[in-house]
Order: C-alpha cells, then structure tokens, then sequence
C-alpha cells in the first residue's frame, strides 16, 4: 500500500513537470467519464422514477382513449354511439370479468374561486370507483355518496395543492368554492400522489361526480366521457383484461374484428415499456459517445505516454542501472497513465455532477449520483488506463539500459 | 576468498548489418577486494564494452564472469537488475542524475528499488551525502549544483546501498582540472581509506596515474595489465 502511494507520488511529480500536456490529456478522458456517469446515473434515477409514477397510476390500471375516425367515406354504422358514454362503462362492468373496477373520467382546465384566492386547475367528473381504480385515498372529509352522484350534488373533492392555493392553511372542508357562476360544496381532500408519468401534478385538481361536471361545469351531449379507467384483477390478468376490454367495446360500437376500432386500450403495464424503451435509447445514445470519446481519449493517453518514455529513455536507463528491473519501470508508467486516467475519471465525476444538477433542476429528470456511479467512474477509469497504458509501459520496460546512458 | 571480480574468457559480439564486430575478443581479468584499478583503452579498444559487462548492463555472448563467487553471466533481466541493485554501484561521465529530483532522492534511489522503508532510506542517503561532503546541499535539485557537485552525488549513490563493487566510467570527462582532482582524490579516499573496490574506466593519462594497477584494452583484448610506475597519490592535493 505505502509502495503504491509512493508510486503514485512519483508519477504526480512526473505528471506535473508536463502540466498543461497532462491536463489536455486529462481533457480526453473526461468527456468520456462524464458519459459514463450521466448514463448510469440516468439509468439509476429513471427506473426508480419510472417505477414510482407508473405505480402512482394505481395497479393494473387500463385505459380505455377515445379514437375518432374521420376517414373519407367511411360512415359510422347507424346508430352506433359516438365516443365513449357511461353505458360503455356499464357494459365493461357486466362483460370483463377479470376486470376489479371500471370508472370513467372527463376534465377541464377551469378557474376556481373563493374567498381567499384563485387558481386555474384541472376540474374533473368521474364516479365512486375513481377511488380505488387509480389508487386515491382521502385525506380529510368523506367521498360523495351514490344519492349525490345521481342527484348531480354539487359537492366536490380536491387535491392538497388545490386546497392550499385556494384555502391557504385553512381546512377546505365544508367551505365552498365556485367554478364559472355555480359554487360547490368541499366534502373532502385525498392524500398527495406527485406526479404522474405524463408529467401532471395529480395533487392539484378538483374532482366532483360526473354528473354534476356535465351539468355545469362542461355540457355534454349524451352520456359521453373522455376516457374509461379500468383496474385488473391482478397484475397477470391485465393483459386478458385489454382483451377483454376491446371484445366489449368493438360489440357495443358494432365494430367488426377487421375494422378499425374508433378506441385505443393501454395497460399500465405498455406505458412502463414505453418509457423505459425511451430510457434505455437515451442510454444507448449516451453510451455510444461515451465509448467513442473514452476511446478517443485512451489513444490519447496512449499517445503521451509513448511521447514520455521516449523522452525519458535516460531516466528510464539510470533507473535499471540503479537496479529498477523491467517490472518496476512498467509498473510506474502503468501508475502514471492511470493516474492520468483517474484524474479525468475525477474531473469527470465533477462534470457529471453538474450536469445532473442541472437536469434535476433545469428539466426536472431525476437523477442520481450515488456511489453506483461513481464507482462505475472509478473502474471505467482504471481500465482506460490499464488497457492504454499497457503498450507505452511495455516499451519503457524493454528500454536497454546500456543504450539508454550512451548518448547525451 | 577469491577475486571480487573474475572474468574467465569473456567475450562480447555485436551484428552491425552483415557484420560481425567482435568488440570483446577474449578477456581475463581478476580484481580483487579493495583493489584500484584502471581500465584504459583508445577509443573502440572496447573498454566501454568491458565496463558495461563488469556492471551487468550488457550480457557477455561467451566466457564466465564471476562476482563476489556468483556466477552472473546468462541470467534473467530480474536477475541482472537484483546483481546491479546489491553489488555495483556506477558513477556515469554524464552524472546520470534525475533531473528536476533532489540530491537526497537521487541517492535514495537504489534503495527504493532494494525496498528499504522510507525512514531508513532516508538516513542512509543523508549519510552518503554527509560522506561526499554535500550534506548542506540535501535539498538541491542537479541544476543547482556545480558539476563537481553532481558528481559527488552520484557517488553518494554509488555507495547507498554498500556495493563492493564500484564503477566509474570516465568520472571526470565532463569536470574541469581542479574539479578532476577533487574527484579522484575522493574515490582514492574510498579505496585506501574504507577498502572499497574500485574499477575506473579512462582514457587520460592524469587520471589513470590515481590507480596502482592499469589495465590496457586494446582491440578487445588485455593488452597489457601493469603495476602503475606514473602513480600518484592525490587524496591531500585537492583539499
């Protein structure tokens, strides 16, 4: 350990009687480094976030899009119902039955007024089942009851950062607020979520039954809804359940197994592909340059190193007369191109730490740099320097020390 | 005990093209402890060559050479470096110092490759440095110090590790004449005074004087091997 150090000491000294060369040559490896990190750091960060807001979905969750088809001469088969309604969701509740929960979803961004302030949030009318299909809990106050639902009560549920923008420390419940020129009662708020894979803040909303969001926050025309949430059973029936889901809907929509459906199902489990495919090619991008410019950057390494035992051949031959064998010379330009490589490995780290920053800070991407990646650095390092360092090694050991102290 | 030096018909060939230089043809020669010899030789006599033999840098293509009883001709680079390292100790005609490195880390450097911890190292080389006279001088890098300077650390080099065995090759070459008589002086008081063995490869005649026994190389050969009539002692004239 202590011959290590010394060796390392002696090729710092070396290192820095040729500063700004070892410092250009530090700047290969830390491009290289840098990539490295980023990659793993990104990787590290986003199958953890990746993870957690596809889980804030709820479990199982499917959902059912509304897909218009506006094609030249293609004609709705009559009487067919336009969108997605209630009734759809009434049929997938009866017809899937590997399904534990079907609820339907509409919004708009609407202003909400009360005493104390104002705040344009997403105002939303869905039913009971909302709850346990995306995984919401309530925090304080009570869901609306079935009778408020069919009565168009309205009453409505909001979100914890909804309830501070509009309520400040104040308890929201049983105060009222109003959307346009009707105001609603507060019955209660649910526990925070964060955001959802889609970048929403699912904490700032005001949820109130759907009838009640038809009637007077957006008029519809029949019984229609954006979408319909569903929830599996469990997590391997999700896949029958998307099957099931389309059988359903294709009957209700009098659509044939050949026609085009006028709806798009997507389990939970396809946006996790989805995003992680997003993660894994970023990855691939980034490690791509970064395998390149480490290349780039051993060759470099390797290129000052052949330069430095060149010019030190005398050093290299008073250091084998004095009894250095060939290994010990190896081993201390070995030291000094990984040391090289390590500075850069280090430089490296610290460029890397920037960029994560910024990205948490700048675009909100969670990353980490824990020990996984710096460890990562410290190994990449090494090997750049072992691998590159190896040839400029060899050809200092095999210097003759006779020829080496002959000439001036 | 036999000679600390034994050469038994030694030869060194060298392949320049399609020729074959014989730059050793056939060598004997014995030196024994505490003996002062010197070896001169026009130059191309292969001196040179017979020096570099003696002090294991170059391998001999025949003969037997024998140091301090161990036979050290056909043997591994490891090997070599380990009979360099423990048993001869070089004073150059260039110095030969590390440039940009102190005095006392030049002379501690035989000693960083013999694996001595670095506390010992230390008061080894200090001493060494003491002996030659330099030890204000410990912190010194080679450019700030006179050419008489330089030499005498690389003979404190020399002596670190204890060799019994000391080579000088043309050790005044690059020193002028008072410079040259110090320095002859000191290696004089190494050998008559501490018992050192002394091999001195020259081709001036003043230098040669310092040593009781000359050693003539001519075309690869001993050409002659003589007690010195012109020797001269200069330990006191310098100081």
């Amino acid at each position: 350990m202590r011959a290590a150090l010394a060796a390392v000491r002696v090729a710092l000294t070396s290192l820095a009687r040729a500063r700004l060369r070892s410092a250009l040559t530090v700047l290969g490896i830390l491009v290289g480094i840098a990539s490295v990190v980023v990659v793993v750091a990104l990787g590290e960060g986003a199958s953890g976030k990746v993870g957690s807001r596809i889980q804030s979905l709820g479990s199982n969750v499917v959902y059912v899009f509304d897909q218009p088809q506006y094609r030249a001469g293609a004609k709705k088969p009559r009487g067919a119902p336009a969108g997605l309604t209630d009734e759809d969701a009434e049929a997938l509740r009866d017809g899937a039955p590997s399904l534990a929960g079907v609820t339907v979803f509409s919004s708009t961004n609407a202003l909400a007024i009360t005493s104390f302030g104002n705040a344009k949030t997403m105002i939303m009318g869905t039913d009971r089942e909302y709850f346990p299909v995306r995984g919401f809990e309530l925090a304080t106050g009570r869901i609306w009851t079935l009778a408020e639902e069919h009565s168009k009560a309205r009453v409505c549920i909001i979100g914890p950062v909804t309830a501070t923008r509009l309520f400040g420390a104040a308890d929201p419940v049983g105060r009222t607020l109003r959307i346009g020129k009707h105001p609603y009662l507060v019955i209660g708020t649910f526990v925070p979520k964060g955001q959802s894979p889609f970048g929403q803040d699912q904490d700032d909303r005001i949820m109130m039954p759907i009838g009640t969001y038809r009637g007077h926050v957006q008029p519809t025309v029949g019984r229609r809804v954006h979408m319909l949430m569903a929830s599996a059973e469990n997590e391997d029936l999700s896949e029958l359940a998307v099957r099931e889901i389309e059988s359903v809907l294709r009957q209700r929509h009098r659509l044939s197994d050949l026609a085009e459906p006028d709806f798009v199902v997507r389990s939970q489990e396809q946006f996790k592909q989805v995003q992680q495919r997003i993660v894994s090619v970023l990855s691939v991008v980034l490690l791509s340059v970064a395998a390149v410019s480490l290349f780039v950057g051993g060759v470099g390494v390797m290129n000052i190193m052949l330069v430095t035992v060149a010019e030190r051949r005398r050093e290299i031959g008073i250091r084998m007369a004095l009894g250095a064998r060939p290994g010990d010379v190896r081993a201390q330009f070995l030291v000094e191109a990984v040391t090289l490589t390590l500075l850069g490995g280090a430089a490296g780290v610290a460029l890397a730490g920037l960029l994560v920053l910024g990205a948490r800070k700048g675009l909100g991407w969670e990353m980490r740099l824990g020990p996984g990646p710096i460890l990562v650095a410290v190994v990449t390092s090494l090997a750049v320097g072992l691998l590159f360092g190896f040839l400029p090694a060899r050809r200092a050991a095999s210097v003759e020390p006779m020829e080496a102290l002959r000439h001036e | 005990m036999g000679p600390l030096v034994d050469l038994d018909g030694i030869g060194k060939d060298y392949t320049a093209g399609p020729e074959v230089v014989h730059a050793l043809a056939h060598v004997d020669l014995q030196i024994g402890v505490g003996e002062f010899v010197a070896i001169v030789g026009s130059s191309g006599s292969g001196k040179s060559t017979l020096m570099n033999v003696l002090g294991c840098l170059d391998q001999p293509t025949r003969g037997t050479y024998r140091l301090a009883g161990v036979d050290v001709t056909n043997r591994s680079a490891d090997e070599r470096a380990l009979v360099r390292n423990r048993l001869v100790g070089f004073v150059f005609q260039g110095f030969n110092l590390l440039p940009r490195t102190t005095a006392l880390e030049n002379v501690e450097l035989p000693l960083v490759y013999r694996g001595v911890p670095p506390r010992e190292r230390r008061q080894r080389a200090e001493a060494a440095l003491e002996r030659v006279g330099l030890a204000e001088r410990l912190g010194h890098t080679p450019n700030q110090l006179s050419g008489g300077q330089q030499q005498r650390v690389a003979i404190a080099r020399a002596l670190v590790s204890e060799p019994p065995l000391l080579l000088a090759d043309e050790p005044t070459g690059n020193l002028d004449t008072k410079t040259s008589v110090e320095i002859i002086g000191m290696l004089q008081e190494l050998v008559f005074d501490q018992g050192i063995t002394l091999a001195l490869v020259t081709h001036e005649q003043d230098v040669a004087a310092a040593a009781p026994r000359v050693v003539t190389v001519r075309d690869g050969r001993i050409a002659a091997d003589e007690r010195n009539a012109a020797f001269r002692d200069v330990r006191t004239e310098g100081a």
